[in-house]
């Protein structure tokens, strides 16, 4: 399986630079059977380096521009508002954002030693407060751990006897890697991280989600928090997560999705479309790049679409939870 | 667009004054770049518009208030509150250009000022005392550049937009005309001047909380002589946006405040140059 998805990775690579260094005029249906006659679990990467590329449309908020343009925009909405992009979040959603990445870490519920990959993290909000979560579960063992010492039990004291000259076994230190394909984000949250004093731990790359820089099965936790909606293959995405975890590994979405209740909807459609602008423009001086974010989020699949997409990519147990009447959802599914 | 800084040396060889300039283009990322090369979504009248309704227009117009109390460096707020609540003096101004033959003149053909379309090898062979060279001179005096002026987002009429970029060009050339530097004073004796001229509420606003700001041993002259000087030219001068600055260049200063009915200034406020930036 790993050999597999592999060579799938490299002749991918391999097909992508022959289109780019050729004409773009590439019959299709030549590249999609070079790519089929080798892997054929990989036909939906076809898409990616098929002649249409310039040619085939996404969305970008409400307009629509070719899937190549799109990478390159979102990058340069993030660009310009890295600087401001704690202060907005806490203005925009006056505050509620600090209780939803919460609410991602109690679904999670990390244990010492576990190792974390926040893809499209930034800014670093949900490594910060995974490490927190962590290291205050250590302490609770530590703590228990001393409490016990000072009854100890028969137990415990006959095998201190047993084994006098025995190193103590290290406990796995919990990591977490912050994966980003912006580094105007990757700044702003090493400078976070530096001021708040969290070094050990914590690391910082620059990846595309859609192409992680990682080997297969490397890590207990993926998440992604407010961040696979500006992803231009969702799919992509997603099996790309499939494709780090380990065997047993969680996949968790936070993300914007669908309100239910009409009413609601009204008054949030309202806010957004109104005042998130208006915020933009005087807290960060960019109006168009906050248009795009409210926009965008419009644009992204609901709470059982995306469920669908993510047991497509072959994960099991998903599942869904509504915060705040479904202006956000958490998503979670496991590799087994 | 590329952010020029302009940076002047002069060097004084003998009796020759001779200009160099150093261009110095830094490529500031233009914030709406990005999105302006495709603009089916908006109904755009004219690039780098973005049409907003009356609840956004006054959330805009607070938001950028207090932005703009808050720190008043932050020129694009000054810049959105003068755009969102302008509506009404941009329109009676235009009227005015209108009815003026010059005025029409500006209106139909357009002109931007920009160190792009400024010919400054040229305007440094002037003469002294004339027009062009006076305002290189202020330049370079207060290291100023035509090019650090937003660009208008909020009118949601092309006309009116234009009149706006207008006054916002034409203002370094009214320190020019009203011989005030930038500092605080020079700026508070300009915004007087243009509140009577051109009704802008967000120049009203300058003018009444610009003076706070003032030192009192500055407050005096404002009050007794800069300001009742800066009113009195608000009114009797013709409507400095009407003018076709850029074909009077060679025109003498005295000449031209002359034909605009403008008194020269009853005090010489130096150039600090150490004080605070130019302010909108």
């Amino acid at each position: 399986m790993k050999f597999r998805f592999n060579m799938a990775a490299s002749i991918r690579f391999l097909v992508r630079r022959m289109v780019r260094d050729y004409s773009r005029n590439i019959n299709c249906s030549v590249s999609c059977q070079i790519v089929r006659s080798s892997c054929p679990l990989n036909l939906s990467a076809c898409r990616c380096f098929s002649d249409n590329a310039e040619n085939k449309t996404t969305h970008f908020g409400f307009e629509t521009v070719p899937e190549g343009e799109k990478t390159e925009r979102v990058y340069k909405v993030f660009e310009s508002v890295a600087q401001k992009y704690d202060l907005m979040n806490d203005a925009m959603s006056l505050g509620v954002h600090r209780l939803w990445k919460d609410m991602l870490l109690h679904v999670m519920n990390p244990q010492p030693g576990m190792r974390l990959l926040d893809v499209a993290g930034g800014t670093g909000d949900i490594s910060f407060r995974f490490l927190d979560y962590v290291r205050s579960q250590e302490e609770r063992v530590a703590r228990r751990v001393a409490q016990a010492n000072q009854t100890p039990s028969w137990q415990e004291i006959s095998t201190s006897y047993a084994a006098p000259g025995q190193e103590e076994v290290e406990p796995r230190r919990s990591r977490a890697i912050v994966c980003d394909i912006n580094k105007e984000m990757l700044k702003v949250g090493q400078q976070k991280a530096d001021r708040m004093g969290l070094t050990s731990g914590l690391s910082w790359v620059v990846g595309n989600a859609e192409e992680l820089p990682f080997d297969d099965d490397q890590f207990d936790v993926y998440t992604v928090a407010f961040g696979i909606r500006n992803v231009t293959h969702i799919d992509l995405a997603l099996q790309e997560a499939f494709r780090v975890l380990k065997p047993g590994g969680r996949f968790i979405c936070l993300e914007f999705s669908k309100v239910a209740n009409p009413l609601l909807s009204q008054l949030y459609n309202a806010y957004s479309f109104q005042v998130i602008p208006v915020l933009g423009e005087v807290i960060a001086g960019d109006w168009k790049s906050y248009q795009y974010l409210v926009e965008s989020i419009r644009k992204f699949p609901d709470q059982e679409t995306f469920k669908g997409m993510i047991e497509d990519a072959g994960f099991f147990s998903v599942r869904y939870h509504n915060l705040t009447g479904g202006v956000v959802a958490i998503h979670s599914g496991f590799k087994l | 667009m590329a952010l020029l800084r302009g940076v002047l040396t002069i060097s004084r060889q003998g009796q020759t004054n001779r200009v160099s300039f150093v261009h110095e283009v830094v490529c500031v990322r233009q914030q709406h770049s990005h999105v302006d090369s495709s603009d089916s979504q908006y109904d755009r009248l004219y690039p780098g518009h973005i049409p907003t309704n009356p609840i956004q227009k006054v959330l805009l117009a607070v938001g950028s208030g207090v932005a703009a109390l808050q720190n008043p460096y932050r020129h694009d707020m000054v810049a959105v509150l003068g755009e969102t609540t302008g509506h009404q003096a941009l329109t009676a101004l235009r009227d005015r250009m209108k009815g003026d033959p010059e005025g029409c003149t500006v209106l139909t053909e357009r002109p931007r000022i920009r160190l792009s379309t400024l010919d400054l090898s040229k305007m440094a062979s002037l003469p002294d005392k004339s027009f062009g060279r006076e305002y290189l001179r202020f330049l370079e005096e207060n290291r100023v550049t035509p090019d650090s002026r937003a660009d208008v987002k909020f009118v949601d009429n092309e006309e009116l937009a234009y009149v706006m970029q207008r006054y916002r060009e034409v203002h370094d050339l009214l320190h020019t005309l009203l011989g005030m530097p930038t500092n605080l004073l020079g700026e508070v004796a300009v915004k007087w001047f243009e509140a009577v001229q051109t009704g802008l509420p967000m120049c009203f606003l300058g003018a009444v909380l610009g003076p706070l700001r003032l030192s009192s041993s500055r407050l005096g002259p404002l009050v007794t002589s800069l300001g009742p000087w800066a009113v009195r030219n608000g009114r009797q001068a013709r409507c400095v946006l009407s003018i076709f600055y850029e074909r009077r260049w060679e025109q003498s200063l005295e000449n031209l405040r002359q034909e605009l009915n403008i008194e020269p200034p009853p005090l010489t406020v130096m150039a600090t140059i150490q004080k605070a930036p130019s302010q909108s």
